[in-house]
């Protein structure tokens, strides 16, 4: 870690385990957040991305490691000694957890009545946050008598009117119809912006991740498998969970070969053929290449370092075509997309084409046979 | 709803026979006639006599002071056990044994706790009697509790401590308030109980202080007066208060 990237560090995940039983919900997990960042943790449900979460805010107990929050001159302070309530992080709960006795208000000041503010600060800053969210109106309110994006506003408010250095999401969208969903995602990026607190969001929808995160954890069987911005994680996966997880893309299986990448996929038995991939990851031996529809394009005639394949379907959505064409060798069909309507009709022999960076070499599946 | 008209004569005839009684013993309960059967005419006086009668006035202080703290300490106590289980003892059989008092036959509660009180040489008292309606009172609570805990979502009180509330704020500002209408209809329902509460006050009783049920059943023995069919009326006043208020306010609180 250099220099500059310490300082700007606001919390240090260091190693940190936790298992039930026999199960490990977080299998040496170390993550860096940094100051003002939108952070997403990303993955399956049951991937240990909430556990990981609720060991942040105080309510589980990790086995081992180290998670430690920097102040503004860079003093540190190790998180896992202190009790939830005397943590500078707040958790926006995904049930929302509104008190039902306590009106808008009363459910907003409670936070800073715990900090024995005086009576005028504490109306002052809930003053500020209702219109901050927009929800000035409803101040009066008891949650039973609010929508569902009301609620979360509500549950937004009562947490960043404590300033915390730090704003966990515990799928801050989920209870919301999709309408919302989407009108809320904007709110919270803009909301982030607003009152420069780091943001770290718990989610298993990659679209929700991609679309607010500045950077993205994805998380599976409770161990990190990459850590980058949205764009990186989509053009360059580092694995085949993470290139599958985050959008969709045809495999090709193969190898890696002192000239390049190589495969008997297209070639009716004819022995193998190179294909044009770059290999960022420097992976060796068995492996496959990772093709994202709209890298893949097709042609009429056969170019050097072309697959062959025959379409198989095609379908129009207006703005884009989407089709689907056979390759001898590969069980399931490579999907492409494309501007405008189709360009092949279905049965059409056609050759695939893509450029060498739009091609990623990753490590292949255990259950792959090793081609000679 | 539709095409059975014909089962609200059934339906009619059930509540016809729960409540043909009651309504006769309110309307003898005014009969001027000292024989209670026979109707001659409308009178408050045996509410009056009621009043006068020494022996019913002291069985009803008797029954008040037992009736209310044994609500007070079942509800505090209750309380705290459905919060026991719900929280750090999720068992079932656990739940069912701290239900049972409020299932099990009065008569073999009674005769449990007097034999009980006996071997720990208790004697028998006002204070034997509030101790057994704490027992099954506090089953009740239990109950009612318990299951309101089901219903409130189990994250509030952890974010009262996200918020900087500590165990003891987050106990009285969260945790009490989000129980309050089942610990309410709980304390209401355990005073209703105990109020008219007989086979366990007879049998743990001692006999200087009679509670009113007993009054009137050593009244009753010697034939039913209407100054009885009064005081029944008025029991009736009070236990319907109770536990129609019981009803409302957990709907209210429920509905906000």
């Amino acid at each position: 870690m250099n220099d500059e990237t310490s300082n700007n560090a606001l919390l240090l995940i260091n190693n940190v385990s936790k298992a039930y039983d026999t199960t490990k919900a977080l299998n040496d997990v170390s993550i860096e957040i940094n100051r003002n960042e939108f952070f997403a943790l990303l993955g399956p449900s049951g991937c240990g991305k909430t556990t990981l979460l609720r060991s942040i805010a105080g309510f589980e107990d990790p086995d081992s490691g180290s998670i430690t929050i920097y102040d503004d001159s860079g003093n540190g302070t190790d998180l896992l000694g202190l009790p939830p309530n005397k943590r500078p992080v707040n958790l926006m709960f995904q049930s929302y957890a509104l008190f039902p006795h306590m009106n808008v208000r009363k459910n907003i000041a409670y936070g800073l009545e715990r900090e024995k503010l005086s009576n005028s600060e504490i109306a002052a800053r809930v003053d500020e946050v209702l219109e901050t969210v927009g929800l000035t109106e409803k101040a009066k309110a008891r949650p039973a008598q609010l929508s569902g994006g009301q609620k979360q506003r509500v549950a937004l408010a009562r947490a960043i009117v404590k300033r915390p250095r730090l704003l966990l999401l515990d799928e801050p969208l989920s209870a919301l119809d999709r309408k919302v969903r989407a009108e809320m995602q904007l709110e919270l990026k803009r909301l982030q912006h607003e009152v420069g607190i780091t943001f770290v969001v718990v989610t298993h929808d990659q679209e929700e991740a991609m679309s607010m995160a500045d950077r993205i954890a994805v998380i599976d069987d409770g161990e990190v498998q990459q850590i980058a911005d949205p764009v990186t994680l989509y053009t360059r996966p580092t694995n085949i969970f993470v290139a599958d997880f985050i959008g969709s893309g045809t495999l090709i299986p193969g190898a890696v070969s002192p000239t390049g990448f190589t495969t008997q996929v297209g070639n009716a038995g004819s022995g193998s053929h190179q294909l044009p991939a770059t290999n960022p990851n420097n992976v060796s031996g068995s492996a496959v290449i990772m093709l994202r529809p709209e890298a893949v394009h097709l042609n009429g005639d056969h170019q050097s370092g072309s697959l062959p394949g025959q379409v198989v379907e095609t379908h129009f959505y207006g703005g884009s075509s989407v089709s689907t064409i056979s390759v001898s060798g590969l069980e399931l069909p490579v999907i492409t997309r494309h501007p405008g309507p189709p360009r092949h009709g279905v049965g059409e022999q056609v050759h695939l084409k893509w450029l060498p960076e739009d091609a990623i070499v990753l490590a292949a599946p255990a259950d792959q046979k090793p081609v000679e | 709803m539709h095409k059975i008209g014909w089962l609200r004569l059934p339906l009619g005839i059930t509540y016809l026979f729960l409540y043909t009684p009651i309504v006769v013993l309110v309307i003898m309960s005014f009969n001027i006639s000292k024989t209670p059967f026979v109707w001659k005419g409308f009178s408050t006086r045996w509410y009056a006599e009621l009043f006068q009668n020494e022996l019913v006035r002291q069985g009803f202080i008797n029954t008040m002071i037992v009736a209310v703290s044994a609500t007070i300490l079942a509800t505090i106590l209750g309380t705290l056990l459905a919060i026991g289980i719900s929280r750090y003892f999720r068992s079932a059989l656990l739940e069912a044994y701290s239900l049972a008092p409020a299932i099990i036959p009065d008569l073999a509660l009674a005769i449990g706790l007097l034999v009980f009180f006996s071997l720990m040489g208790v004697t028998l008292s006002l204070v034997s009697v509030l101790l057994s309606h704490v027992v099954f009172g506090m089953a009740f609570v239990a109950a009612v509790v318990i299951a309101r805990m089901g219903q409130t979502d189990s994250s509030l009180e952890e974010a009262s401590r996200d918020l900087g509330g500590n165990a003891f704020t987050t106990f009285f500002k969260i945790t009490l308030p989000s129980l309050a209408p089942g610990i309410i209809a709980g304390a209401l329902l355990v005073f209703t109980l105990s109020l008219d509460e007989f086979v366990v006050a007879y049998f743990t009783n001692g006999p200087a202080t009679p509670t009113l049920p007993i009054v009137i059943y050593s009244m009753v023995r010697f034939g039913v007066t209407p100054e009885i069919n009064a005081l029944a009326a008025l029991l009736l006043l009070v236990s319907f208060t109770f536990v129609l208020s019981a009803q409302r306010i957990t709907r209210l609180t429920d509905s906000v």
